[in-house]
């Protein structure tokens, strides 16, 4: 919790310096700092302050706002838990993308396909439907890894490039494309296939971050209370001692990809069936992210929980502050790369903060590092 | 050169690893630390070598009080440790690992690895010590890996020179050689502490032994004022026996039959050639034989961890060759293995969890797949206590304990299920006497209680003390069975080096080249 904490007020500050010296008003105040010293301070504090005071108003600061953090923060959890869960058996899932993009066809099909389905039947149905199609654009990499000694990192980064083309080929197909329509656009999924609002009709959220907090519980559950976790976690610790005591790397490596694609096949699914409604090319821009918010919340399901939440806040706070100061979006991706690098380097963190690191958070650093050497 | 350490506290939490410790070694003289597993020698090792921050005490060189916050300044200090367990990159040469950090450069950073070898090897010639500079770590037997790890100390001009337990690892010729190399250190005046269980070494090397329990300083003799039973007793603080007590065997049916195996190692050379032997229940066959010729693979083939190439191995009336160790264990059959860091343990994991690593999916570990974490310890504390594992909790990860005190830790393990066939590769390295005779008495008690035991050993004295038959491995094959009873230390010497018993024949190098690991 320590390193995350002071990764991100680190991130912060840095960012405040971004913010500062891209503020040309600021900027100009800078250059003849020897005239006016006040003025450059007080500018530097005001653009500062006010860019991150727009953005929390943004993603925590009324009810509109904090529907569209959760909005945001749906998806970007149940995939961080994916890249979580592989990381604990020492698999590093990059293939978040593809297996996002198998959760689409699968969930907007069953979405588009049936029209006299109940709610309560269509939706668990079609949301089911995602996550086995991500499971197995999952099983994949792990049968290969499994099998051939193939590195996951390398064959999931294919496997996102070829369901990109994947899409792009079933929206040429009669059954997905929209009737009427020649521009690669799919039907849309069918009222009774919609995830329910939950915070009435004006706000975007949804079931999904209900479910994904149960999954989130589950996961956990299953790592650390089930022994299907307990297998997991050895493997990933130290896969030779795994093997002498009698479990299954192999085997262990295929069920845990799938288990992580089936999350991530689960991520597109709620995103389709709660805002997206239909299918369209390109990358859904999440599964790239949910490898960050494994790293920073140490694959722990409870700290992927809570920097889901950091990231989505993010998100959406990130419109807010556009639209009511000088501040770009971008400065956004810049605050949460600086907090990957600094997680990522928690040495650095340490030296700043002149802190300790506690035994416990040694340990899973060593998992992940372990995990990027596999 | 002059190291002295005053009053050294060292805490971690829940347990007091050292307790205002003083010690003192000088230039030309070798101290030997002695003590139990967990009596705190690592650790104080650590303190000298800056690794740990010290919680009292401090460390004085040449009667200068020094502060070390990390090992740079112990090695600028002229302080050089060889771990308990190495710290050598597998994948780099011997150069590569030597310079490692204070790299030769000649403009441009390029490396200058023929500076560098030239004074590795004057350094070499100096003290005995012959490596192949160019070789890489991953391919050398463990004792040329340790000369690396001593050159490396001294290619950065260590003049006190730490070895915690040199020699756990090696066979009796590399002990030999490196008794010589110590002895050409320390009559080039540097000052030498050293870690070992062996109480025979210790008394042929060491010029002033000091003995810890518990953290503490209980003693400080001469080899000329002790003996091997003396030293056991202040160790641990009550007689030890140092010989079990062992009936002659009954011996009953076989219960693990091997039939002409053949098994290849990483590198895809014949390590193992045509080896056939059986054990029976109610014996302990050891397998005799200098680290490196087949033993480890044979084990490895044996126990469903590496591929066999031919042969046959049969468990009762059931053929398992090239069975996996979850089909094994549920046969019965316990496997203490060899490299108890690697193979053996999660040293994130928690010692109640490494306690369970293969019995975590029976009950009363679990039910269904839900585990029944509170069964988990209170079989954890259990063992422990059994074991006499010397932690603070049953939950401190496993890689906290001291090196015997985790290969304690596996053997309670393997002893808890039930038995048929019990493999056992190197049980007591790096054991302390006390353990190493509670150990014993298990093994023979599995034994007496109708186990069939299979012994893998460098260490001949564990040979001696428990073995009922001994088969002698050489260069992959078996190179001759002898019953306890007719089985001296020279015969079991000379079949180790090669020479076989009936047809004498021109004596062959001890190790074919390339066929060792
Ligand atoms: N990093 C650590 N954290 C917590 N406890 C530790 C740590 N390192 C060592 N200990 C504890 O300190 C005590 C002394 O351990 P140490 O490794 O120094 O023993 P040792 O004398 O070297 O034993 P051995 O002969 O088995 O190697 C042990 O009880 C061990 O559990
Ligand atoms: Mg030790």
């Amino acid at each position: 919790m320590l390193v995350p904490t002071l990764a991100l007020v680190a991130a912060l500050f840095v960012g405040a310096l971004v913010i500062i010296f891209t503020d040309p008003e600021t900027l100009r105040a800078w250059a003849s700092f020897t005239a006016n010293p006040g003025r450059a301070l007080s500018l530097s504090w005001d653009a500062a302050s006010e860019a991150y005071i727009a953005l929390f108003r943004g993603s925590f600061g009324s009810r509109y706002a904090l529907s569209e953090t959760l909005v945001n923060t749906t998806p970007l959890l149940l995939a961080g838990l994916s890249v979580g869960l592989a990381f604990r058996a020492g698999l590093f899932n990059i293939g978040g993308e593809g297996q996002i993009l198998a959760g689409f066809i699968g969930s907007v099909m069953v979405g588009f396909s049936f029209d006299s389905l109940p709610a309560i039947i269509h939706v668990p149905f079609a949301l089911l439907t995602g996550a086995v199609f991500g499971a197995a654009w999952g099983f994949i990499p792990g049968f290969l890894k499994a099998k051939t000694g193939a590195h996951e990192v390398i064959s999931t980064i294919m496997l996102n490039f070829i369901m990109l083309n994947v899409v792009l080929w079933v929206l040429k197909t009669e059954f997905f494309l929209r009737i009427g329509r020649n521009d690669p656009i799919s039907k849309s999924v069918n009222e009774s296939a919609e995830l329910p609002k939950i915070a009435g009709e004006g706000l975007r959220v949804h079931l999904g971050i209900m479910v994904a907090l149960a999954v989130a519980w589950l996961m956990w559950w299953i790592l650390f209370r089930t022994t299907i976790g307990f297998r997991f976690r050895s493997v990933g610790a130290n896969p030779k001692a795994a093997a002498y005591a009698g479990m299954s790397v192999a085997g262990t490596y295929i069920f845990a990809m799938m288990m992580a694609g089936a999350l991530t096949g689960l991520a597109g699914a709620t995103q389709m069936l709660g805002i997206k409604k239909f299918l369209s090319p390109g990358f859904s821009g999440f599964g790239f992210d949910a490898i960050a918010l494994a790293l920073l919340g140490k694959s722990h399901p409870g700290g992927i929980v809570l920097a889901s939440i950091l990231f989505g806040a993010l998100r959406a706070g990130a419109l807010t502050m556009q639209a009511s100061t000088s501040t770009p979006i971008d400065i956004i991706v810049v605050i949460q790369a600086l907090i990957i690098a600094f997680v990522a380097a928690p040495t650095l963190v340490r030296a700043i903060f002149r802190v300790k690191l506690r035994r416990s958070e040694r340990e899973t650093e060593g998992v992940l590092a372990k995990t990027w050497g596999s | 050169m002059k190291v002295e350490l005053r009053g050294v506290t060292k805490r971690f939490p829940g347990v007091v690893a050292n307790r205002d410790v003083n010690l003192t070694v000088s230039g030309g003289e070798v101290v030997a630390l002695l003590g139990e597993n967990g009596a705190g020698k690592s650790t104080l090792m650590n303190v000298l070598f800056g690794l740990y921050e010290a919680t009292e005490g401090e460390i004085y060189i040449d009667d200068q009080k020094a502060e070390f916050s990390s090992p740079a300044d112990a090695i600028a200090a002229g302080i050089g440790m060889v771990h308990q367990h190495f710290m050598l990159i597998p994948v780099f040469n011997v150069i590569e690992n030597v310079m490692l950090g204070l790299e030769e450069t000649k403009g441009m950073g390029r490396l200058d690895e023929d500076k560098a070898s030239e004074r590795l090897l004057s350094l070499s010639r100096e003290h005995g010590l012959q490596v192949e500079p160019y070789a890489v770590i991953e391919d050398l037997p463990v004792g040329v890996q340790q000369r690396v790890e001593i050159l490396k100390a001294l290619y950065r001009n260590a003049d006190c020179l730490i070895l915690d337990e040199p020699t756990a690892v090696l066979t009796p010729d590399e002990i030999r050689d490196l008794i010589g190399v110590i002895q050409s250190l320390k009559d080039a005046g540097k000052a030498i502490i050293f870690i070992s269980h062996k109480l025979k070494e210790v008394l042929e090397i060491a010029d002033q032994i000091v003995v810890l329990r518990r953290g503490e300083v209980v003693g400080t003799t001469t080899p000329s004022e002790t003996n091997e039973q003396e030293l056991a007793t202040m160790m641990v603080g009550r007689d030890v026996q140092l010989e079990v007590s062992k009936t002659p065997s009954e011996p009953g049916t076989a219960v693990l039959r091997v039939t002409d195996m053949h098994v290849r190692d990483d590198r895809e050379v014949k390590v193992v050639n045509g080896v056939s032997f059986e054990v029976k229940a109610k014996e302990i066959l050891a397998i005799a034989g200098v680290q490196g010729n087949g033993q480890t693979q044979l084990i490895e083939a044996l126990t469903g961890l590496r591929k066999v190439e031919s042969g046959n191995v049969t468990l009762g009336d059931e053929d398992v060759t090239g069975a996996s160790p979850a089909t094994l264990f549920k046969m019965d059959v316990a496997h203490i293995p060899e490299d108890r860091q690697a193979d053996g343990m999660i040293g994130a994991f928690s010692i109640a969890d490494n306690l369970v690593l293969n019995t975590y999916r029976e009950r009363p570990f679990s039910k269904g797949i839900l585990t029944d974490r509170s069964a988990i310890q209170r079989s954890a504390t259990k063992l422990i206590e059994d074991f006499d594992i010397r932690t603070p909790s049953a939950r401190s990860p496993a890689s906290t304990l001291s090196g015997g005190n985790q290969q304690k830790m596996i053997v309670a393990r393997e002893f808890t299920h039930a038995q048929r066939l019990l493999i056992a590769s190197q049980p007591t390295r790096g054991l302390d006497v006390g353990s190493i005779q509670y150990i014993h008495a298990r093994i023979v008690a599995q034994r007496d209680e109708g186990a069939g035991v299979l012994l893998v050993s460098s260490e001949l004295d564990e040979i001696m003390a428990l073995a009922d038959r001994i088969a002698v491995m050489c260069a992959g094959e078996i190179v001759g069975v002898l019953d306890r009873a007719d089985a001296t230390r020279e015969k079991v010497g000379r079949l180790m080096a090669g020479v076989r018993d009936e047809a004498p024949r021109p004596p062959s190098p001890p190790v074919a080249e390339g066929e060792g690991s």
